[in-house]
């Protein structure tokens, strides 16, 4: 393995855009800005069933999604030697001559009048060894999550990484003239297919968070002009008004064990602070009492503390704060504006929006080492979330007008654009790993 | 002094007008503290700046005797400037005369930086209006305040002219 991830390094870095299967509801248009890609081959699928074809192209769905990685450079169907469907018809030296480093085949066979049968191996062409095989039941409308499921076991295999191909992400659009916006509350893939507006409002929806099991989402809407926090349950639609109280309700975070919420109440005086709902009882926990901004809480993973802005200083700053209270700790100090926190599922690193000479973006510090990397090269680049990898961010940029998405690696190396149109696309919240 | 006064009412009513619905009559119009009366020399002042500038200013003659509904702050700001001193006094005038009389402000923020901030710097201007008013004579319970951030714009667009006409507070009259 250390092998192949040294050969990527010394692959030249390619230039591309690439539209990836033609439905996409992103229009997922991918723009490398930097990063080397590897090379890997990603062979058509062998289809053994009674129906002319099979009914989903998972090969083209694996290859779509390590393409959309930034990481992997899938060949061209039409430049393979071979188009082998079982191990023992692969010949190596075909793929040695294309300079692949890793080949995947498959199979989709059909066993029942809805149900098939998915099978997949990568091998590592130098070495001749398959790195993982699997095999999955399916259905006609499993097929595409079982697709992504095969991805994230293979780049798993080839980075080191969890692969997110399975994972959902949440965000919020607003079309319209200024007088007249249409905003929804929307979840799709994470490649942007199966897009669901699960909330439509012509007030303003913002800021809003996944629950830890994937069920629901938190919210704030601004009907009837006052602010409210709901939690909404996505199977259902059902939701619930947790926070309606006079003056502001805003930045709700769940926390890591689900059963609260952080969230910033303003109080008819509009002093913003951090306050802790706890769902079952409705109980409301004042955290800070400044004069000042508090805002934008969010959870430590070990549940132990909320990291929040405060502009306390002055301009703001990240500061953390124990969840039984007590006095902030600030946490950046590196220049004049750090908002908006997100941790990192494994606790190591905080997203944030860092003022850069005169631009907002997104930077990444690293808590140990307190190193702050500015990952994104935008003007108003903002609402960062970590993939549940904790290896990747996908944030709001600003494009032709328009806001649009970015991903980029946590080190800040590989970075696409995920260009929609949609109108404005704002505020993405990247969920927790899926429960297979 | 009087001079830029006038102006910039001129400019508000002016953008009130061409909003709809942001203005209402004023009771206390006879008062005529917005505006001095006829005066040649800010007259004059205005035809120097051509016929376009003229024009406008006869407009806004016909909007004397309505109440400017929306304030604008500078930059990273929610501190009120003096310009609106007479305005906001009028306001707080009508609420204390008409018990009945409810406002709700609406802050706002330009698009620069983070969402939720963003939503806590249009509080902070809604309050700041909200204290002046109270010091006014009004009654905490005719005022609710809430903030949009950046979240709806009055003007679309990236730029300082955009930005300046969003960093703002509506004031909103619900009965």
């Amino acid at each position: 393995m250390k092998d192949l991830l040294v050969r990527w390094l010394i692959v030249p870095a390619l230039l591309l855009a690439y539209a990836a299967a033609a439905n996409a509801q992103y229009d997922v248009i991918i723009t490398d800005f930097a990063g080397k890609r590897a090379p890997v081959a990603i062979v058509p699928f062998g289809w053994e069933g009674q129906d002319a074809a099979e009914p989903f192209d998972v090969d083209d769905v694996i290859s779509a999604d390590l393409y959309r990685s930034g990481r992997f450079a899938p060949t061209p169907e039409d430049g393979m030697l071979q188009k082998p469907t079982a191990s023992v018809d692969i010949d190596f030296d075909d793929w040695l001559i294309l300079k692949v480093d890793a080949v995947v085949i498959g199979k989709v066979i059909q066993t029942g009048d809805n149900a098939y049968s998915v099978q997949f191996q990568a091998f590592d062409v130098h070495t001749r060894e398959q790195l993982v095989g699997y095999r999955m039941p399916a259905s006609r409308g499993t097929m595409r999550r079982v697709a992504h499921r095969a991805a994230d076991m293979i780049y798993e295999k080839l980075t080191g990484i969890p692969g997110v191909f399975g994972t959902k992400v949440a965000y919020v659009t607003a079309k319209g003239t200024e007088t007249d916006r249409t905003y929804t509350l929307v979840v799709s893939d994470a490649d942007g297919e199966n897009q669901f507006t699960i909330m439509e409002s012509s007030d303003p929806i913002m800021s809003p968070a996944w629950s830890p099991d994937s069920r629901e989402l938190a919210y704030v809407s601004f009907e009837n002009n006052v602010s409210t926090v709901f939690v909404q349950t996505l199977r259902s639609g059902n939701r619930i008004k947790v926070s309606s109280r006079p003056g502001i309700n805003g930045a709700p975070s769940f926390s890591p064990d689900g059963r609260k919420l952080v969230l910033t109440l303003g109080g008819i005086d509009g002093n913003l602070d951090i306050n802790v709902l706890d769902l079952a009882t409705r109980q409301v926990t004042r955290l800070t009492t400044n004069r000042s901004i508090d805002t934008e809480g969010t959870w430590s993973p070990d549940g132990r503390s909320i990291y929040f802005t405060s502009d306390r200083s002055g301009g703001p700053q990240v500061y953390r704060v124990g969840v039984d209270g007590g006095t902030p700790e600030r946490v950046t100090f590196e220049g004049s504006y750090n908002a908006r926190p997100r941790l990192s599922p494994d606790g190591s690193k905080l997203a944030l929006v860092h003022l850069s000479r005169g631009d907002y973006r997104v930077a990444v510090l690293d808590l140990r080492s307190k190193d702050l990397l500015v990952v994104s090269e935008g003007m108003q680049d903002e609402s960062p979330s970590f993939a549940p990898n904790s290896d990747s961010l996908i944030y709001a940029t600003s494009y032709g007008g328009d806001g649009v998405l970015e991903m980029v690696s946590a080190d800040g190396v590989y970075r696409q654009r995920l260009t929609s149109r949609q109108g404005d696309i704002r505020e993405p919240v990247w969920s927790p790993f899926p429960r297979y | 002094m009087k001079i830029q006064k006038l102006i910039f009412a001129g400019l508000v009513a002016l953008l009130a007008a061409g909003c709809g619905g942001n203005t209402i009559p004023d009771p206390d119009a006879d008062a005529g503290t917005m505006v001095d009366s006829g005066d040649d020399g800010i007259t004059d002042g205005m035809n120097d700046g051509g016929l376009g500038m003229g024009e406008e200013f006869g407009d806004s003659m016909d909007q004397m005797d309505e109440l400017t509904m929306i304030i604008y702050f500078d930059f990273d700001q929610s501190d009120l400037r003096a310009e609106y001193s007479d305005l906001l006094q009028r306001h707080a005038s009508r609420l204390a005369g008409d018990s009945r009389a409810q406002i709700r402000l609406e802050g706002h923020a330009d698009e620069r930086g983070s969402r939720e901030y963003n939503i806590g710097l249009g509080e902070r201007r809604s309050q700041a209006v909200r204290r002046l008013l109270l010091i006014q004579g009004a009654s905490a319970n005719q005022i609710s305040t809430v903030s949009f951030g950046e979240e709806r714009p009055a003007a679309f667009g990236s730029d300082e002219s955009a930005y300046e006409l969003n960093r703002r507070v509506e004031i909103k009259y619900t009965n």
